[in-house]
């Protein structure tokens, strides 16, 4: 028995939905194929909800997703070994419905988003691996499942399969993913009663924090850490380049275990009980490591084509947002009669570059490489910053005058004037 | 040949954790999994099925989210499902489930007569094993339990031969049809479900039954009402705590290791070396 569709969506995670919802929506005929025991089963984020993505392709999707908190606060620290200097922004606007951002736990998000796929009309084949994309020339005709006739057709095939999309490197879509591209992130949920998060953060029922960290949490490695508060739960986690892991031979699991110990992060954490320990991929490569994302027949979105701004930590937003573009890409093309070539695929390009996913990376397009030959970054300016803050703090009967003095030589001393200069200019183009 | 399986939706028993504070079993998040010995007995009936043709009903009492267990027996290649849900069922225990699935199995031979029921052996999550046996007496089925291998079947002669486990031994049991059966873990192992039967699962529409549908005359035997099991206590036992030691020799050759590893048993287990001695094949 052969079925043909007219769309198959590889891969159950945000971009794959957002895909999967859409196409369905409009009344087209839609198989979704993932590879787990269920949406949600493989997939990991840390995770922020930005509700602006979602709310393009469920409008609605407040009254019934599973969300945490929202979050009223964002701090930002930058650690040492043993004290950090932070930066806090607290508002009540935060508080005003609608909310700009949640806190969720993907296993019960991703169920929900599925439901609603489903509930628009698409079929859905869990615990299935697609292993290759059938051709014909260099045109994309259909999937190959890893079952007992596998074979399913399509005119369009998304590949929405994530950050190491085996499909696409067999396809010889994308190359072998480069370790300088690609964060090795890893995360614990610790439970704590509501009310000790909510006492311990300083939060109302439903409000959350965020504390993204930047610093020597990371042993000198390009990286950040965060904490996210949810309902009954704290999530903690950090990342860094899979290269500089495998360059500095150390573990992500250590140098997790090395953060909880943290002075500061110790007592946030205390006396919960970890429930949830996950680990993840992140394709952090930026504008330049983005594959080719369309062809005759296919389209990719998400993770699998590099779909992440690093330096505000957006991922599934820019998923979600691709997987829409594709959709609507698809349903334009299906409107007008016309067929899944690579020509008019063109359209879904135009489209992300019209849209922020495409303008923000762009943005950041060197971000990856100057932070990649600067560990001074991660190392020394985060040492010098607290020691700064600290010796201004300490009250010593030494003048101001006078550890202004030495702060300013400490700095001299670790990196030069020209040291300091240059990277005060490689800051402004990382942010250009 | 029509054989009913009975499977239960249960909670991953791995991935499930007691409420820290009030103690109670955190169903939120754990997945939910068809209970691993009914997939024994579903894959026993399959193999039935495949040899002698025939039909295969799954049969399954539970919350409406229980028709993702129905749907996965589908696609492995199961005819038809039926869901029994009912609010009236909540609460109910061995007594009232064998007494609900009985009645809905007497429903479902009003269409196909039944010439065998499967069951698990006994459930991951409460691991009673009292289900199959109820629902046998009620129908007034010959019961074999603990079965490891069917060697035969006679469907003109109605009969049926198989191997089970028993203590000290196997015992190779005869009857007749219709009889309930549950198989031991181990005895088979589940097929790879195909495309067409994934898609097949995915479009089936379930039959859902409730109360009247499930034929229940007596609804003091279903639910809370029916059911004289009285849980006293929930409570997460203390983990054992087992000091694991690692075995390190200066080679770290896999021979020197396990010789150092049965030494150190050895020791320990003094009856080991004894026990040993009387079952090695140069014994006798």
């Amino acid at each position: 028995m052969e079925e043909k569709f007219d769309a198959i969506v590889v891969g159950a995670g945000p971009s794959g939905n957002a895909a999967a919802y859409l196409l369905a929506k409009a009344g087209l005929k839609v198989l979704q194929i993932e590879r787990g025991e269920y949406p949600g089963s493989k997939n990991v984020q840390g995770a922020i909800l930005y509700s602006d993505a979602l709310e393009r392709i469920i409008p609605d999707f407040r009254e019934d997703a599973p969300l945490e908190r929202h979050i009223v606060e964002q701090q930002m620290w930058v650690l040492d070994d043993e004290s950090y200097v932070g930066s806090t922004y607290r508002s009540a606007e935060f508080n005003k419905e609608p909310y700009n951002r949640y806190t969720i736990i993907r296993a019960q998000f991703d169920k929900w988003f599925s439901k609603k796929v489903q509930e628009a009309g698409a079929l859905l084949i869990c615990e299935t691996t697609v292993s290759n994309l059938i051709m014909d020339g260099d045109r994309v005709i259909g999937v190959q499942a890893d079952r007992e006739g596998g074979a399913v057709y399509a005119d369009i095939v998304i590949l929405a399969d994530g950050v190491n999309s085996l499909l696409a490197k067999k396809a010889g879509f994308h190359a072998e993913l480069d370790p300088k591209d690609v964060a090795l992130a890893v995360k614990e949920i610790h439970f704590l009663p509501q009310n000790v998060v909510e006492e311990r953060f300083n939060i109302g029922e439903d409000e959350g924090v965020v504390i993204e960290m930047v610093g020597k949490i990371t042993q000198g490695m390009m990286g950040t850490g965060f904490l996210y508060t949810n309902k009954e739960s704290i999530t903690l986690g950090v990342g860094c380049m899979l290269s500089d892991f495998k360059m500095q031979k150390t573990t992500p699991y250590a140098l997790l275990e090395q953060m909880k110990e943290h002075p500061a992060i110790r007592p946030l954490i205390a006396g919960g009980e970890m429930k949830e320990y996950t680990a993840h991929l992140i394709p952090e490569g930026g504008y330049k490591a983005i594959p080719k994302i369309y062809g005759d027949g296919w389209l990719m979105v998400g993770d699998a084509a590099m779909f992440v701004n690093a330096v505000h930590r957006e991922g599934s937003n820019l998923a979600m947002t691709s997987g829409r573009l594709a959709a609507e890409t698809v349903i334009a093309l299906k409107e007008q009669g016309k067929s899944m070539t690579e020509a008019n695929l063109a359209l879904y390009r135009e489209k992300l570059d019209d849209s922020f996913v495409m303008k923000d990376l762009k943005k950041y397009k060197e971000m990856p490489g100057i932070l990649h030959k600067n560990p001074q970054f991660f190392t020394t300016y985060p040492e010098l910053l607290n020691r700064a803050a600290h010796s201004m703090l300490t009250v010593d009967g030494v003048d101001k005058k006078s550890k202004e003095r030495e702060i300013r030589r400490n700095f001299m001393a670790k990196r030069s004037l020209f040291g300091l200069m240059g990277d005060a200019f490689k800051m402004w183009r990382a942010f250009e | 040949m029509h054989i009913v399986v009975c499977i239960k939706q249960v909670p991953d028993s791995a991935q499930i954790r007691v409420h820290p504070v009030t103690n109670t079993i955190m169903r939120q998040g754990v997945p939910a999994i068809v209970n691993p010995y009914d997939l024994y007995s579903l894959e026993e009936a399959l193999r039935i099925k495949d040899q002698y043709g025939g039909r295969v009903t799954v049969l399954s009492m539970g919350p409406p989210q229980a028709d993702a267990a129905l749907r996965k027996a589908i696609s492995f290649g199961a005819d038809d499902a039926i869901l029994v849900t009912d609010r009236a069922f909540a609460g109910s225990d061995t007594l009232a489930t064998s007494y609900a699935l009985a009645s809905a199995i007497r429903q479902i031979e009003k269409d196909i007569p039944v010439d065998m029921v499967f069951a698990g052996k006994q459930t991951i999550d409460g691991d009673t094993a009292q289900v199959g046996p109820g629902i046998a007496k009620r129908l007034d089925m010959q019961l074999l339990t603990y079965v490891s291998a069917i060697r035969e079947l006679d469907l003109d002669g109605k009969s049926i031969i198989v191997e089970r486990r028993a203590e000290g031994g196997v015992q190779v049991l005869k009857t007749r049809l219709p009889c309930l059966v549950t198989v031991l873990e181990g005895t088979n192992e589940m097929r790879f479900a195909t495309m067409s039967n994934m898609f097949r699962a995915a479009r089936h529409p379930l039959k859902v039954w409730d109360k009247e549908k499930a034929g229940i005359e007596d609804i003091t035997k279903i639910g809370l009402k029916g059911s004289p099991t009285i849980v006293s206590k929930v409570f997460a036992p203390s983990p054992k705590s087992v000091k694991a030691e690692i075995i390190d020799t200066e080679s770290n050759q896999p021979k020197d290791l396990a010789v150092t590893l049965l030494a150190k048993l050895f020791t320990r287990k003094p009856d080991l070396v004894r026990d040993i001695a009387k079952n090695a094949p140069w014994s006798n």
